[in-house]
């Protein structure tokens, strides 16, 4: 905490750290959508027949539906012919076998990002990386190692050639190809992501970890990430972002589906930094998400934890579909907007199975000119008896021009389920202020414990390492809103 | 022919025929409204705020604006009021089929400064009255709403000027005697400086009737002043029964809205408040369905000023297969620093099929302030009920019990004796009681009243 605070001074007066762009040659294809791009993205990445029928079918889909304008988000209108579908930066044909073959133009990027795919290697274990530049994944480690429990962890491309009877069989299952306008788009169009499958009884021995990075300019980046815990099978996943700093804006759609068979067992954190746009809002991400959990079996359990500080525009509602007797759903969520960020995010918690449960803790920080909306859906069918739902949606309110929303949806179907929410909105209190003021904290300090205090409850979710780096974001987010 | 046809050619038909349609500017509302329907057209579930209700079996009965040919003769509406009249001192304006009928209604003695009528007097007398508040952009309608101000034949008019009070409430009772027509009605209470008044809205029909009623009201509250408004509906079983009721408040002025939704198949109930610098409002409601009952209620509070303070509480009963619908809307605007908002909805769902919507919203854009929301759904709590057990209470009325407590933190939020009287025993009739019934209810009106021990 202490370290956390005295970070922050130095933090604040930063500009994004992480706002450069390298100078990579990369293989991108000219911009526009048709069924001709799908099918050169689809032949680059030399996929098998059904995956190209899969991306035609779900861009027919998308052809023919509308833009979901219901979010309390306000953007200019996006053109998706002014998009370039793939970009993949250029290296050996038949991919780099080791760390030594990857581009060292890309590893420095690594490096200053603070992604030491190299030290992580020589930590022996703690965490395995599987970076994604771009589209193409450039490195797995570690990929042995979990190889001989029969684990699978690799870039999508790869289990579409290595694993393609687990990619039909899973693919879309969750989030079928035609969910929404943007599910959709990445349906047809996804260049790459991550794939994991845990076997039955597994128990996977570390933090399995993806590092996203956005980077050759105007390039949409669609990502798909599709985990699949067999039965009894444990895994804990944590996703990370950043981007350098861009004038125009970018549009990022992924797709994220887990699957929890019997007695299985899914961690998701994600902390996402991308660029979140200028003091007057230009430039920034514009990051659709598209994240579902299907708890398929009896006792399985699927959690959501994340920490949203980037991004000019975050749309995204990570969701659990309790469909086995006895699953359990979570969504753990901070959110941050400032300056002029918007954020919509919540989650979905349907109840389908009997003694389902959920929690749902969200906590929205809006400073400066930032909107910061809660938008939640708990259902519970006929079919759920006795489900159990407990929602708290806390808001923090920095500064006179930002808004704190709150849109929670509650449909219930049968009386034996309890749901209760509960939302509270606020600033931080003049007497909290003067108790850390009188005791010689400065204004700063004082802000910055309050909000970290605030968003405890989920942080104390996140594996260790994140919880360190989120807490840090949160400093960095907070730039020139506080006092 | 669609709604928007049916609905226009309803309104060529009795235009001229309404109150007032020799008045220009009363003319032009109307047609303007009627434009205004005709644009937005019947909500269906695909519009947000209809999302969860239905009126696509209102819309197939096509009922249409005209007098009742099955008017209930003296004698019967003679004992209905008597039934449903709630304490002999209050005013009373009765309102049959949606026209007032001044034989059966009563008015005591009125402060200088306060206009209490109806809306067809008040046009043929002082139309001017009405001018200012009558239709236009000033009040949130949906389409029920646009098409209230067109159709719209009579309704009460309660006026005051500044610092009048009205010392006793004012029931304006809306009786249903026929069936297979539709009624739109439209109330408008202006209360000025420093006036104060308590009006009870009440809606009844006879049982098995199949009519809609399309209600408005408009509430104006001016600085310092004081509205309680209580709604009643009870309408019959198989009624419709859409209502908007929209209130503005000046600086300091006080609002207290109770709406009660005991009756109808369906019934929707939209209702708003714009509160200045330094307001207060209240706004409680109570919903019991069973059957294949629908009910909706829609509230939004716009803290528009500084220093308001607003606190809202729903109850909802759910039984059988019916549905309800919640949804509470608070805005602190910009400039309002210093609100305090609170928002509670509460359901309980008593059987298999029965079932709930709830959406407590909450749209913040000031930084001072303290708003806070809260909903659940459940059923009786199972510790409770092994309480009472234990305490020798049979099933039957340990539910009755809680179910009562439960529905009657409502009640306990209300000022008029009679009102509060008329529903406990309201609410005791639909309990499932056991064994100990005649002591039950006795014990429970006793407690209530004071008299027990």
């Amino acid at each position: 905490m202490a370290t956390a605070t005295h970070q922050l001074d130095a933090l604040i007066a930063q500009e994004y750290k992480h706002g450069f762009v390298t100078d990579l040659e990369t293989d991108t294809i000219p911009r526009g959508l048709n069924e001709d791009v799908i099918r050169l993205i689809s032949a680059k990445k030399n996929e098998p027949e059904f995956m190209l029928e899969w991306r035609l079918a779900a861009y027919r889909h998308w052809l023919t539906m509308i833009e979901p304008n219901w979010a309390h988000v306000h953007y200019p209108p996006i053109d998706y012919q002014e998009i370039s579908y793939y970009s993949a930066p250029k290296s050996n044909k038949d991919g780099p076998k080791s760390l030594d073959e990857v581009d060292p133009e890309l590893l420095r990027t690594y490096e200053k990002l603070g992604i030491p795919l190299k030290e992580r290697e020589m930590l022996a274990g703690v965490v395995a990386v599987d970076a994604v530049f771009d589209s193409v994944s450039v490195g797995t480690t570690f990929k042995k190692k979990l190889g001989e429990m029969g684990i699978i962890f690799c870039s999508f491309s790869e289990a579409v050639q290595e694993h393609p009877g687990l990619v039909r069989q899973y693919l879309g299952s969750v989030v079928p190809s035609g969910d929404n306008f943007y599910a959709a788009l990445n349906s047809a169009v996804f260049s790459d992501g991550s794939f994991v499958y845990i076997p039955k009884g597994v128990r996977c021995p570390m933090e399995l970890s993806t590092y996203f990075r956005i980077n050759a300019q105007n390039t949409g980046q669609f990502e798909r990430t599709l985990i699949i815990a067999d039965e009894g099978a444990y895994v804990s996943y944590l996703e990370g972002c950043t981007a350098p700093m861009r004038d125009e804006n970018q549009l990022h759609a992924a797709v994220v589906e887990l699957i929890a068979l019997d007695n299985a067992r899914i961690k998701y954190s994600t902390v996402q930094n991308w660029y979140p746009g200028d003091k007057e809002g230009r430039g920034g991400i514009y990051n659709f998400v598209t994240k579902r959990g299907d708890c398929r079996g009896a006792n399985s359990h699927i959690s959501w934890t994340q920490v949203e500080t980037g991004s000019a525009i975050t749309w995204k509602y990570p969701s659990v579909l309790l469909k086995g007797d006895n699953s359990v759903g979570e969504f753990y969520s901070v959110a941050l907007t400032n300056n002029r960020q918007q954020a919509d995010t919540g989650t979905k918690m349907i109840h389908i199975g009997k003694n389902t449960r959920s929690t749902i803790v969200s906590k929205g920080i809006s400073a400066g000119r930032g909107q910061n909306a809660y938008r939640g859906l708990v259902k519970v069918l006929k079919s759920a008896d006795r489900a159990r739902n407990y929602t708290q949606c806390d808001s923090l309110l920095l500064g006179d021009r930002c808004g704190a929303h709150t849109f929670p949806y509650i449909e219930v179907k049968n009386p034996t389920a309890k749901v209760e929410h509960e939302a509270t909105t606020s600033r931080i209190g003049e007497d909290q202020m003067f108790y850390c003021l009188q005791r010689g904290i400065s204004a700063e300090d004082a802000v910055s414990m309050i909000v970290n205090g605030f968003c405890k409850e989920v942080f104390k979710e996140l594996p260790m390492e994140f919880a360190v780096e989120a807490q840090k974001l949160l400093g960095v987010s907070l730039e020139g809103s506080v006092g | 022919m669609n709604a928007i046809e049916r609905y226009s050619a309803d309104f060529a038909r009795i235009e001229n025929a309404l109150p007032g349609s020799s008045i220009g500017w009363l003319q032009d509302a109307r047609r303007d409204a009627l434009s205004r329907f005709a644009e937005r057209g019947i909500p269906t579930t695909r519009d947000e705020n209809w999302k969860y209700t239905d009126v696509s079996s209102l819309e197939k009965r096509a009922l249409i604006a005209a007098p009742s040919p099955d008017r209930a003769d003296a004698a019967t509406l003679a004992a209905s009021i008597e039934r449903l009249a709630l304490a002999a001192e209050y005013h009373l304006l009765v309102f049959v089929d949606g026209r007032y009928d001044r034989d059966l209604s009563w008015l005591g003695r009125l402060p200088a400064g306060a206009t209490i009528s109806s809306m067809a007097e008040v046009l043929e007398r002082d139309p001017g009255l009405l001018e200012a508040h009558f239709a236009g952009e000033i009040w949130p309608h949906g389409a029920f709403g646009w098409l209230n101000t067109a159709l719209a034949a009579d309704g009460a008019v309660i006026h005051l000027e500044a610092d009048t009070v009205v010392e006793q409430p004012v029931h304006l009772l809306f009786l249903a005697t026929g069936s297979a027509s539709a009624v739109h009605a439209t109330n408008l209470i202006v209360a000025g400086n420093n006036a104060k008044v308590t009006v009870i809205e009440h809606y009844a029909g006879d049982d098995g009737a199949t009519y809609f009623t399309n209600a408005l009201t408009h509430i104006v509250i001016g600085e310092n002043a004081n509205v309680a408004h209580y709604k009643l509906q009870q309408e019959s079983a198989k009624a419709f029964h859409i209502a908007g009721i929209h209130a503005k408040q000046a600086a300091h002025g006080r609002f207290a809205s109770h709406s009660i939704s005991l009756g109808a198949q369906l019934a929707r109930n939209d209702i708003s408040t714009y509160l200045a610098a330094g307001s207060h409002c209240e706004l409680n409601g109570l919903y019991l369905a069973d059957g294949r009952r629908h009910v909706d209620h829609h509230t939004r509070i716009d803290h528009a000023e500084p220093d308001a303070t607003s606190s809202e509480v729903y109850r909802g009963i759910l039984d059988g297969g019916a549905r309800g619908v919640f949804n509470g809307k608070v805005v602190v605007h910009q400039d309002a620093q210093h609100t305090d908002a609170k928002q509670e909805n509460h359901n309980l769902l008593l059987s298999k099929n029965a079932e709930i919507d709830t959406k407590p919203e909450l749209e913040i854009y000031a930084d001072d302030v303290k708003c806070t929301h809260g909903a659940t759904i459940g059923q009786l709590d199972d510790a409770m009920l092994f309480y009472l057990r234990s305490r020798g209470l049979d099933e039957a009325a340990a539910r009755s019990l809680l179910i009562y407590a439960f529905a009657h933190d409502i009640i306990d939020r209300m000022a008029l004796q009679p009102l509060r009287k008329r529903l406990e025993r309201q609410l005791i009739e639909r309990l499932p009681l056991g064994s100990t019934e005649v002591s039950f209810s006795e014990l429970l009106l006793d407690g209530q009243s004071g008299t027990g021990q």
